[in-house]
């Protein structure tokens, strides 16, 4: 390059009043937050969805495995929690998938600051518009199944502090999957195993209370699923989410 | 991170005169996708009030290129630097001073034009003077799927007329589904961009009426066959 286009552009650079300085704008949490929020109300058909599955399919099943009361008390807390894993998973595959396609995924992606705080964003939306329904609806649904009176509030809270495990814990194959046209089976093989341990302590916490004893420890240890999935889930799917925006 | 915009001229030392001479500079640059080499030896310097058109045939490479350049893609051969600065050193510096607009835009069709400014950063009165500029005044509640293609692409320009853009502007084919007004509006503010030291780099089929303008052509970087190595490939 030559000599005087070099001095030239330098003396454009410095003299001119008008230099951009300024960095790349950078939407903050509450921003992030704010828009996904506003565009999950807007989708009320992905609120609606999986809060209609979970509904619908509990009141099956008395129909298909008999009314018998204590049958029925007996396996509603495990139906009412794998009712709630399957109704979180169908609701994960959309989780990056608009922003994926209209390049907004690529624009967070090129910010200088780390993505752990827009995927954070992103999956306490959606913990908001389906775990929080899914464990707000539960007791209704456990009275429906001849749940115990001892299990309602075990199960509500412990129903609040798992989704919002199983939403951390699926964004992972979310951002895993994105790039994939159609991701269906293969997500579900990718997250039901790391589910098993948050079904395993949920539905404890509920059987706990029934037979009598306290549920505090199975609680606390939902709470350490959830503590360590806040802090290192976001990680994982910020990783994925730049091997998927390679291709 | 602070731009490294030199503010004052006495900042200005000779090192960083050459530093900021040379905001992009692409040396001997290979990329390839799915086993094919796109271009090889690829050379071009970005200098502050310049831009630089990519142009080539479709499928020759020119979005790899841009994102290679913007470190979306990092397979390659070659060196990029950004002042002065090779990848991947210099690649956190280059993400502060980008405003990139790729081939989707990054609209969100579910908000309005407002919202998706506020998203990139913008307070509403800019955001509303912005979309005045691109002639979206009277649309700016409305959700961006009722809009058309070009007025969707109006909103992601938008963001170059906010105040205070980043100096370095990576655009993907700017001019898809733009009118002609539209066109000569984005020109206008690409060579006001180049005027305060800014620079830009992009895509484009058609004749981009901005100056000073360097021309990239990838099927001059494409390689060529020949019997001995044609086996080495794929």
């Amino acid at each position: 390059m030559s000599v005087e286009s070099v001095v030239r552009g330098t003396e454009a650079m410095c003299e001119a009043d008008s230099i951009p300085t300024a960095p790349a704008a950078t939407p903050g949490f509450y921003t992030l937050f704010r828009t996904e929020f506003t565009l999950a109300v807007r989708r009320r058909s992905d609120i609606v969805n999986p809060l209609l599955f979970f509904v619908t399919v509990l009141a099956l099943m008395p129909l298909g495995i008999g009314p018998e009361p204590e049958m029925l008390s007996r396996m509603a807390a495990g139906l009412i929690w794998v009712m709630a894993l399957l109704a979180t998973l169908l609701s994960q595959e959309s989780l990056f998938r608009g922003d994926y396609e209209d390049g907004s995924l690529e624009q967070l992606a090129l910010q200088p600051q780390p993505l752990y705080f827009p995927v954070l964003a992103k999956v306490l939306v959606h913990w908001l518009v389906t775990g929080v329904p899914l464990a707000v609806l539960s007791p209704l649904l456990g009275m429906m199944l001849n749940l115990g009176q001892a299990g309602y509030w075990p199960l509500l809270i412990s129903l609040a502090l798992g989704t919002a495990s199983l939403s951390l814990i699926g964004a992972v194959g979310a951002a895993l999957t994105v790039a994939l046209r159609r991701p269906g089976l293969l997500l579900a093989l990718i997250i039901m195993p790391l589910y098993v341990p948050v079904l395993i302590f949920g539905t404890g916490t509920v059987q706990a209370a029934l037979d009598g004893y306290s549920y505090g420890p199975q609680l606390a240890i939902l709470g350490a699923i959830l503590a360590a999935a806040a802090a290192l889930a976001p990680l994982a799917a910020a990783g994925a989410i730049r091997i998927s925006l390679e291709n | 991170m602070v731009s490294e915009f030199p503010q004052t001229p006495e900042k200005a030392a000779p090192e960083t005169q050459l530093a900021c001479g040379q905001s992009l500079a692409v040396r001997g640059l290979a990329c390839e996708r799915d086993g094919r080499v796109l271009f090889e030896g690829l050379e071009f310097t970005l200098a502050p009030g310049t831009a630089v058109q990519v142009e080539g045939a479709n499928g020759a490479g020119k979005s790899t290129l841009i994102r290679t350049l913007i470190g979306s893609v990092s397979d390659y051969s070659g060196t990029i630097a950004w002042r002065g600065q090779a990848y991947p050193g210099g690649l956190a510096a280059m993400r502060c001073s980008l405003l990139y607009i790729g081939h989707n835009a990054g609209v969100r069709r579910g908000l309005t034009p407002l919202e998706n400014l506020a998203w990139y950063g913008a307070g509403r009165k800019e955001a509303l003077r912005a979309l005045d500029e691109v002639g979206l005044y009277g649309f700016e509640d409305v959700l961006c799927q009722q809009l058309s293609a070009g007025q969707n692409r109006r909103v992601a320009l938008a963001r170059l007329y906010l105040p205070a853009p980043p100096p370095l502007w990576v655009l993907d084919e700017p001019l898809a589904a733009l009118d002609v007004a539209g066109v000569a509006s984005l020109e206008a503010q690409m060579n006001r961009h180049l005027q305060r030291g800014g620079c830009v780099l992009l895509t484009s089929h058609q004749p981009v009426n901005v100056a000073p303008l360097l021309r990239v052509n990838l099927a001059e970087f494409q390689p060529h066959f020949s019997a001995e190595e044609s086996y080495c490939v794929g």
